[in-house]
């Protein structure tokens, strides 16, 4: 056995040491719940409660169960979660299994939520509203009519499935043409608005202020740091005029700009990964293990 | 082998331990540092504090789990902001993964404001696919595409929502966005155009490119785990009972591990430069 599978070897011996003396000592990774029942708006239908998540102190309360579904979730999403943190020592079967798992989830939550978000609520329930109603979802408002108009998008959809066809697949090319031309239109209008024109406003500002209590340097200097740093930057990528003399002074101020921009994003990027290292850190040892209490959700036990 | 040998062939994967380690232990002992609210964060404060109780306040969730560790203290702490002052929420998503993380808000409600009632002082509508067309139409005609709550009842059954048009009649829009859709899209077509007050909470990814809207046209915006940390502050120094919910202090607690962090990454640095400068003055020297 070479030295990283003595490595994995002893890793998993100790793990699974630990978690069998934690599960007969002290438990952890259980997820308790209470069903609240859920007010039904119309008569007749039929009521039903929702399993809300209660912290496990209250354990013994009535009403409070452990919920076994939950538990495996939260057993689950700890064990990919080292899968995946499985990766930093290197590539291993247990990370690509997450992997896979992943991909085929999220490839299956995203068709079964398209399918009754965008295709029932948006397109059959305007097409069809009675038949909707009577069958999917029997919420729907009486005051919704039928709109013939969404027969436009459903062709425009069965244009688009035309790429799977062996034949005729040029077709989908009329309903891609639309929807590009259609989201360039809106957000032309979009960016023209809102970032374009009123970014040039904002940027029109005061290089000397002077407020009530007289000359203000604070906002003097932020203003032209706004100004001579949006100018300088629109300099660095105007390549009509060599960048020479004035012209490349400024725009290397303006490269001095971007850097620091770049910096500040890289900075917060970093901030970012930290902070969710240690949001699944903290589910590791406090949802899963049980090994600290930040949230008091154990007290007393 | 001298050090910078030993620096130089060092297996990165001790760095990973190093990273491991600087996050892992402020999380057991429980290290946390005291924050002062910025003024920006005290500007997204103001936006909800200064509204009259009760107000209209559409609270757009477009993030996902992936992005959970990031911007849910600061969803959860706009949530505990809004019911301590009262006002009408109307929680929606631009994300498919949305929902789940919308029900976590509303578990807050249920949990530590028992005073607030489904359809009367808060709505859950859920998700709709479409992205930036999804804000075109609910500034114009909000039942078009959110005929029903996330349960499948209709909102004209909901004393919330039964005089409800577009979202033209919200207070105060707080977005909370890990990207595309989000904030930016909330700015660029609904805030801008309809001039409505909007604030929000992004991941520090994101931020930089949204600065550029501050103050015009967004009021203020609450940048990743710091800004989270900061706001949770900002709002227990105006309602000291929360100091006593260990819950709504998640993003306070996570500045412990980003302390330690940052002064590695910092550490390493330096000690990185310091070596690239030291081999080459040895390396003119020879």
């Amino acid at each position: 056995m070479s030295r990283s599978g003595w490595i994995w070897t002893a890793l998993m011996v100790v793990a699974g040491i630990y978690l069998l003396v934690r599960l007969a000592t002290g438990g952890m990774g259980l997820v308790y719940v209470q069903d609240q029942p859920v007010e039904v708006q119309e008569p007749g239908q039929e009521s039903w409660s929702r399993a809300v998540g209660v912290d496990p102190k209250r354990q013994g309360e009535a009403g409070v169960r452990v919920s076994w579904s939950r538990t495996v979730g939260t057993w689950l999403a700890a064990l990919f979660t080292l899968c995946i943190l499985s990766f930093l020592y290197g590539d291993n079967p247990l990370y690509k299994l997450a992997e896979a798992v992943f991909v085929g989830v999220s490839a299956g939550y995203w068709m079964v939520v398209g399918f009754w978000t965008g295709i029932v609520q948006n397109l059959f329930s305007k097409l069809a509203p009675d038949l909707i109603r009577s069958s999917l979802l029997p919420g729907l408002p009486e005051s919704q009519d039928q709109e013939l108009i969404y027969l436009f998008p459903l062709l425009l959809s069965v244009l688009m499935l035309m790429r799977l066809s062996p034949v005729g697949g040029w077709i989908s090319r009329w309903a891609l043409a639309f929807f590009i031309g259609a989201t360039a239109g809106i957000r032309l209008l979009g960016y023209l608005q809102s970032d374009f024109l009123r970014q040039i406003q904002s940027t029109i500002l005061p290089l000397v202020v002077v407020g009530s209590q007289g000359f203000d340097f604070s906002a003097s200097l932020q203003n032209l740091t706004i100004v001579v740093g949006v100018l300088s930057c629109l300099t660095y990528f105007f390549f009509s005029i060599e960048h020479k003399g004035v012209v490349g002074g400024v725009s290397r101020l303006g490269i001095w700009f971007l850097m620091i921009t770049f910096g500040a994003g890289f900075g917060y990027t970093v901030m970012g990964r930290i902070a969710l290292m240690a949001q699944r850190l903290e589910f590791l040892a406090d949802d899963w293990l049980w090994v600290i209490d930040p949230a008091s959700r154990r007290l007393g036990m | 082998m001298n050090l910078t040998e030993f620096f130089r062939n060092l297996d990165r994967r001790w760095i990973f331990l190093l990273m491991l380690l600087s996050i892992l232990i402020p999380l057991l002992f429980g290290l946390r540092f005291p924050e002062s609210p910025s003024p920006m964060v005290l500007n997204v404060r103001s936006a909800i504090e200064e509204l009259p109780e009760g107000s209209d306040v559409l609270m757009a969730w477009d993030f996902d789990p992936a992005s959970r560790g990031e911007l849910s203290p600061m969803a959860a702490a706009f949530v505990r902001h809004c019911a301590y002052k009262k006002h009408k929420l109307y929680f929606l998503t631009l994300w498919a993964t949305g929902g789940p993380l919308i029900q976590e808000s509303i578990d807050i409600l249920n949990r530590e404001f028992p005073g607030y009632e489904y359809g009367r002082d808060y709505v859950n509508l859920g998700f709709r696919p479409g992205g930036e067309g999804v804000i075109k139409v609910v500034v114009g005609d909000l039942k078009k595409l959110f005929a029903n709550d996330v349960d499948g009842t209709s909102l004209d059954e909901l004393a919330l929502t039964r005089n409800l048009k577009n979202i033209r009649q919200m207070d105060l829009i707080v977005n909370v966005s890990a990207g595309y859709p989000g904030t930016k899209e909330w700015v660029l077509y609904a805030a801008t155009p309809y001039d409505l007050e909007i604030v929000g909470g992004t991941t520090g990814v994101s931020a930089p490119s949204l600065y550029p809207y501050i103050p015009g046209q967004l009021t203020g915006l609450l940048a990743a785990i710091k800004a989270a940390a900061e706001y949770e502050q900002a709002v227990i120094d105006l309602y000291p009972a929360l100091m006593e919910n260990d819950t709504a202090q998640e993003g306070l607690r996570r500045m412990g591990p980003q302390l330690l962090a940052h002064m590695l990454v910092i550490l390493l640095i330096v000690a990185g430069n310091v070596i690239y400068f030291w081999e080459r003055r040895k390396g003119v020297a020879s």
